[in-house]
């Protein structure tokens, strides 16, 4: 087990972000908690990606308040996220997690063996030396959880990890949340597979048009929802 | 009547007289892609990275700057450098140095429009993943550059492609003096008018052949670029 980390817990407190008159996330409190990871689900356009951005700290709160392990003001060195569409540098796979390792201060000496470890760990080995951008889109998330990784986290940010993957590396990177959660790594992800969400989380919050609809833990959200609108969210029916 | 086999004598003979206008121009042209390097790509990249007052004005000028008239550019340097004018102590006028702060006013503008252009598309592509990686401003820089260099080589060759090409600047602060800052464009223009034609003719040539290796390099570059970044 590694040392606490400095930045749990998350809190977020009626927090809203705001482009114009729209508000894209509205008032919402919560908190994340070291243990289990906590899985946003919600419609497309729920504010699942924004959400997670606020709490890697990449866009400041039009209003409400955001504190990690206490703290307002606290650079993102001990977290790390994947985005849902991430962006390869121009660069070969292994290059793009040696640049990872570089900001993370990893000394020059222990670089290689970390990408090989980390390449091996997302299932990329024999494309290290290939240019990044020429991955395919599979591969290319696998390469950016990696390059996540690279940081060595104690809170990892991953926006739907699993959404362009086939079942194996689903399966794959199913089992790399369980690991780093056993390590003592806090994971935040999104996803639409509520199969996913159901083997993975711990707790689960459902997002609806920047409002937190309803949060609590896995067996719970499926088994007895408290709203009408998870319900039907869980049934795959369209909300309004 | 000229006839090309005397052109082609001078090139392949290594005419010494060629040879020296040959190596002047490479030599000034070289060194004002040098300095508008040094000068435009930082410029292009605060431009591209920073945002205070009046950047958008600056970035519309430095684009407008592409296009400056090499005559005009020529005179103004001309002014500055002229006895009578404010730089004129310096005794610049007519020397090879004085041609090159002329290319070098020349070729900046379009480095530093090239580059800004390059990096500012690099950065909206980089940018979320280096604010999550915490990259520092100094850092950042760094890495954009470096990640964009392929396609600045290909503003450098451009810069290059013109300052070599150019005549227009370099007759008017220079002077074309014999042996001294005669380079192919003013020897071209001089000869042409003179009616020595092999001489004219066997520089179009050489200038025509560096404009060719030019662009191959330029091509070059960017499939290096495309093999080893994607
Ligand atoms: N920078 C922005 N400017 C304007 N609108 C934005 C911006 N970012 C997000 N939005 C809007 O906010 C809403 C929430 O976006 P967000 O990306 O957080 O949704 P999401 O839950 O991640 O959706 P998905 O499941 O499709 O990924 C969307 O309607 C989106 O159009
Ligand atoms: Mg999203």
């Amino acid at each position: 087990m590694r040392t606490p980390a400095l930045d749990l817990p998350v809190r977020l407190l009626e927090v809203r972000v705001r482009t114009g008159a729209v508000a894209i996330l509205d008032g919402i409190t919560m908190m994340l908690e070291a243990g289990a990871p906590t899985v946003l689900v919600g419609p497309n356009g729920a504010g699942k990606t924004t959400l997670l951005r606020v709490a890697m700290g990449l866009i400041r709160p039009t209003s409400g308040l955001i504190t990690w392990g206490g703290r307002e003001i606290c650079p993102p060195t001990r977290r790390a996220i994947m985005f849902q569409r991430p962006a390869m540098l121009r660069r070969s796979a292994a290059g793009n997690i040696r640049y990872a390792l570089a900001a993370a201060g990893v000394p020059r000496a222990k670089r290689d063996a970390r990408i090989a470890q980390l390449i091996a760990d997302v299932g990329l080995k024999g494309l290290e030396h290939r240019p990044a951008r020429r991955l395919s889109g599979g591969e290319q998330q696998r390469l950016a959880l990696a390059r996540a990784l690279a940081r060595d986290p104690d809170l990892l940010f991953l926006d739907e990890p699993t959404a362009s993957l086939d079942p194996a590396a689903t399966n794959a990177i199913e089992d790399i949340v369980r690991n780093v959660t056993a390590r003592g790594v806090k994971v935040v992800m999104s996803t639409h597979d509520l199969g996913q969400a159901n083997r993975l989380a711990g707790e689960i919050v459902l997002l609806h048009r920047g409002r937190l609809i309803e949060s609590g833990p896995a067996a719970e959200f499926f088994a007895s929802p408290r709203t009408e609108q998870t319900r039907k969210f869980i049934a795959g029916e369209l909300l309004v | 009547m000229p006839d090309d086999t005397s052109a082609l004598q001078l090139v392949l003979s290594g005419d010494p007289t060629l040879f020296a206008i040959v190596r002047l121009s490479l030599f000034m042209s070289l060194s004002a892609v040098l300095f508008a390097t040094l000068i435009g790509v930082p410029f292009g990249a605060l431009l591209a990275l920073t945002r205070f007052p009046g950047r958008e004005t600056a970035i519309v000028v430095a684009n407008a700057l592409m296009g400056l008239p090499p005559v005009v550019v020529g005179l103004a340097i001309y002014l500055l450098l002229s006895r009578s004018g404010p730089l004129g102590f310096l005794g610049l006028l007519f020397t090879v140095q004085a041609m090159i702060i002329a290319q070098a006013v020349l070729v900046t503008p379009i480095i530093a429009a090239l580059a800004r252009q390059t990096i500012e598309d690099l950065w909206a592509e980089y940018r979320d993943e280096m604010a999550a990686m915490n990259i520092g401003p100094l850092q950042r820089v760094v890495t954009l550059i470096w990640d964009a260099r392929f396609s600045l080589v290909t503003s450098l060759l451009a810069g290059f492609g013109r300052a070599a090409a150019e005549v227009g600047a370099i007759i008017i602060v220079g002077g074309n003096i014999d042996g001294f800052t005669r380079t192919m464009t003013t020897a071209i223009a001089l000869e042409t008018s003179k009616g020595d034609l092999p001489l004219a003719i066997g520089l179009g040539m050489i200038l025509i052949a560096i404009v060719i290796v030019i662009n191959a390099l330029a091509w070059v570059a960017r499939r290096v670029g495309e093999r080893y970044a994607g």
